[in-house]
């Protein structure tokens, strides 16, 4: 009956107008590529090659979804509360940094042992990092996205600090720390590739987050809040206390965006490593209009448009960036769903 | 003859829904046309797609005798049509001045807010509006709200205004008053939609009427060839009864006491006893302190003096959870702000205020076969109109959303109940049905508070009375020691009448 629930419930409207926003951003993509004198449909092709073609390719674009699965529902969950969590990239530096401190220094030699101790030390740090904004937000009204975005930059310089004094490896000419031992890396789902039990997690947290929001009065009093204050307060529901609790869910699932980068990828912390995953992860979440498993799907999409277009650029000589145009119109699309439900409400009538 | 509004054949579904089912509606120019149904029976939405805030499946519109395709509000207004939304949507910020001409799409870039200042006070010389152009909105009553709402549409040049229900939220003397100025704007040429649940209302200033039955136009009549009785017998497909029977009970023990609260600073604190099979009335023009009352008693504010008591033990300071665990209902007289959770299903509506709760809750999840169970039998008890558990509750009809807050607040066997205005926006079947379920609570030894702007409501409901006026309770007593024009005097602040 669940299945049959959550297909009703993910309205056939909402759905189409992500999807007509797509389409539309391929389109314009498309004529781009006209522009600079490649035929679009070769290049997408080849895209479509680069991302999905074969088994490695397909597992390095899921591969490089996982930090935008993170990241998307650090977003979503955060959105449930009312609240938009833009600090997911400050959350993710510092869950990282904790991360990798633990996989440096813990003397521990046991594989399971090491790797629950760095997904814990990694979900404290991006709670901490969520706990600012989120208290003061609760306490004292202040708006959560200045102070979030400000914090965002005091832990990238603070991380960058660090790996630049205290923990730089001995030698590097590069900033970052030395690697971790090999017990603390993940295991590659996928040989040769980036593709790595991550994913799995990704994937299991996703399906956390729908049960907390759809089957837990946690998740309800979160939504509660979210959705009309006033009234959840007048149904009993502390609004200060489940903001808070909201934020801490969300920072720590944006740690592990940041987190499995260095278990699973450098297996070191370096300098800068993301490219903006906060800020992506804001669009997946809008996009996927916050449904975990929409999430999942657009964070491929993404991950899909990386790979690809990276391949496409080997071949063809346009620049793999391509992908952060098609992806910026997407975003730019999908932030005015308004102008959809204008097209939609005036096609009817003709 | 040409028709102001001919809308014929509107057919409008919401999924599984046929909201407005073939309707033929018709409007002579310059009259006051009523429109009339219960609960969910599609008056918002007839008027919606007129006012092009929805479209219609099928059917056609004609205005003025020309057919036209009205695609939104602003078709609507470059049609003359306005519309006066049971919501005020008003800046509170803002002047009355600003909220008129600002948002006028005809506006351009810059503007001349000398001349628009002239145009406006002429309209409200020719129109008898007394209201300041420069006050803020947020301090405003009401009624003057209302009033801004009017005199936007009218400033937008509307020449057919349609008001969904605009006496629900006012006070019967502000009705009044209401009244009147749509009088004046037929004689001053203008047509007017009229939508009420009030048959005697409609019955004073309605020259023909249009009654809807579940999503059906079931008759179309004129004032002089029908009565209040007629009307409600069209609304509700049958005899409607309209005695409410009070059995004599002897009051039980105290179950609510507020003692020495001050509801408004630098006022008389208050002090309240409400007894087991009871129900205590408050009169009051609304804006007394009736939403202070409301808002301290559920625990959503801390006052630093006072007490309050639940069954013997102190709960002033306990927030509202426990209040409601220990068997406090509430009833909000604001269903939008205090009652629902728009985006949310029926069923998570039904959660909300009972999460806590052992029945609905294992181990932290939701029981939700049980939760499911239990919305469908108070959706099929209290008579919820709507096309499933599914549906979100912001969209359901306006009675129906005051259905299912009422139906959630009954449910969980309250030994005190805190109504404030529970029959806001119903219709008079479904005012029946609370009326009997409030008598029928008391009987069975519940304690009700009753805040009421409905004098009538008061009177015919309550074993004692409290008046209330500028935050303080002026005066209290047995029902049966006042008239009905001494209640009125005591809530004008004349005070001195009884007791
Ligand atoms: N946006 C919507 N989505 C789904 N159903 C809707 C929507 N709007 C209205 N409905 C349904 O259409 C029916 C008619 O609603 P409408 O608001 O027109 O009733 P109404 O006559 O104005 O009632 P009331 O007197 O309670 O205000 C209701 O059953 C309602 O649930
Ligand atoms: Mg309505």
């Amino acid at each position: 009956m669940s299945i049959k629930k959550f297909f009703r419930r993910f309205s056939f409207d909402s759905l189409a107008s992500s999807l007509i926003s797509l389409l539309l951003s391929f389109v314009i993509g498309g004529l781009l590529i006209w522009a600079i004198g490649t035929n679009p449909f070769q290049a997408y092709y080849l895209i479509g090659v680069g991302a999905v073609g074969t088994m490695k390719n397909l597992a390095n674009t899921l591969a490089s979804s996982i930090p935008l699965i993170f990241a998307g529902l650090a977003v979503a969950v955060s959105s449930k509360a009312g609240l938009l969590n833009l600090g997911v990239e400050g959350q993710l530096y510092m869950g990282a940094m904790a991360a990798t401190l633990c996989g440096l220094y813990l003397p521990a030699t046991n594989r399971f042992i090491l790797l629950i101790a760095i997904m814990i030390a990694s979900m404290l740090g991006g709670m901490l990092w969520a706990l600012i904004p989120g208290v003061l937000k609760a306490k004292f009204g202040t708006h959560e996205v200045i102070v979030a975005i400000m914090l965002n930059y005091v832990a990238e310089l603070f991380t960058t600090y660090l790996i630049i004094v205290p923990f730089r490896e001995h030698g590097s000419t590069v900033n970052q720390t030395a690697e971790i031992p090999k017990a603390a890396r993940l295991s590659k789902l996928f040989p040769r590739t980036q593709l790595t039990t991550a994913f799995i997690l990704a994937v299991i947290v996703a399906i956390i987050v729908w049960f907390l929001l759809r089957r837990t009065t946690l998740g309800f009093k979160i939504s509660a809040v979210g959705g009309n204050r006033d009234a959840a307060r007048a149904g009993g529901i502390n609004p200060t206390a489940y903001v808070i609790i909201a934020m801490l869910i969300s920072g720590a699932i944006a740690s592990f965006a940041g987190t499995t980068e260095v278990v699973g990828k450098y297996f070191r912390f370096r300098e800068n490593f993301s490219p903006g995953f906060g800020f992506t992860g804001l669009a997946v979440a809008v996009l996927a209009r916050n449904n975990p498993f929409g999430v999942i799907a657009t964070s491929i999409l993404f991950g899909g448009l990386s790979t690809g277009c990276l391949y496409m650029s080997r071949i063809t000589g346009i620049s793999g960036h391509m992908s952060n145009v098609i992806q910026s119109i997407i975003i730019l699309l999908v932030s005015a769903p308004r102008l959809f439900e204008i097209i939609k409400g005036s096609r009817k009538r003709t | 003859m040409e028709y102001a509004i001919e809308m014929r054949g509107i057919t409008k579904r919401f999924g599984a829904v046929t909201a407005n089912d073939n309707i033929d509606f018709l409007v002579k120019p310059q009259e006051i046309h009523c429109l009339l149904g219960e609960n969910g029976s599609g008056k918002t939405t007839l008027m919606n797609i007129l006012f092009g805030i929805y479209t219609m499946d099928e059917g056609q519109i004609k205005v003025n005798g020309q057919p036209v395709h009205i695609r939104s509000p602003r078709d609507a207004s470059r049609l003359g049509i306005g519309m006066v939304h049971q919501h005020f949507m008003l800046f509170n910020q803002n002047t009355v001045l600003e909220n008129i001409i600002l948002g006028d799409e005809r506006v351009p870039f810059f503007l001349d807010y000398e001349k628009s200042r002239k145009e406006v006070q002429s309209l409200l010389d020719r129109y008898e509006f007394h209201i300041d152009l420069d006050e803020k909105i947020c301090n405003l009553s009401v009624g003057m709200k209302q009033r801004v709402e009017i005199l936007k549409v009218l400033y937008r040049g509307a020449e057919i205004i349609i008001f969904d229900e605009p006496t629900s939220v006012l006070t019967p003397q502000e009705s009044d008053i209401l009244l009147g100025m749509i009088q004046n704007l037929r004689e001053q040429g203008k047509t007017v939609v009229f939508i009420s649940h009030k048959l005697g209302e409609t019955m004073t200033i309605g020259d023909s009427m249009t009654v809807l039955r579940k999503g059906a136009a079931v008759a179309n009549v004129l004032r002089e060839e029908t009565s209040v009785h007629d009307l409600a017998r069209h609304m509700v497909g049958k005899e409607v009864e309209t005695s409410l029977e009070r059995e004599e009970v002897e009051p039980g023990e105290c179950v609510f006491e507020l003692a020495d609260v001050p509801i408004w600073e630098h006022r008389k604190s208050c002090n309240l006893r409400v007894h087991e099979y009871e129900i205590l009335g408050i009169a009051g023009v609304d804006g007394n302190g009736q939403m202070e009352l409301e808002e301290s008693i559920i625990g959503l504010r801390d006052h630093r003096q006072g007490h309050q008591y639940l069954l013997g033990e102190e709960i002033t300071h306990e927030p509202t959870l426990l209040r409601k665990l220990k068997g406090m209902a509430h009833i909000p007289s604001d269903r939008h702000k205090y009652g629902i959770l728009p985006n949310e299903t029926l069923c998570r509506n039904y959660l909300l205020g009972n999460q806590e709760r052992e029945e609905f809750k294992s181990h932290g999840l939701i029981r939700t076969q049980r939760l499911d169970r239990f919305s469908e039998e108070m959706i099929e008890k209290y008579n919820v109109y709507t096309s499933g558990i599914e549906q979100t509750s912001g969209s359901l009809s306006g009675g129906n959303q005051q259905k299912l807050v009422l139906s959630r607040e009954l449910s969980q066997s309250p030994k005190f109940i805190l109504a404030a205005q529970p029959t806001v926006g119903l219709d008079i079947g479904a005012i029946e049905f609370v009326h009997r379920t409030l008598l029928q609570k008391r009987e069975e030894g519940c304690a009700i508070l009753l805040i009421s702007a409905d004098l009538s409501e008061v009177m015919a409901l309550s074993d004692r009375i409290a008046v209330m006026y500028e935050g303080e309770i002026v005066a209290v007593g047995d029902s049966s020691e006042f008239t009905r024009d001494e209640l009125g005097l005591m809530m004008a602040g004349h005070l001195g009448g009884a007791s």
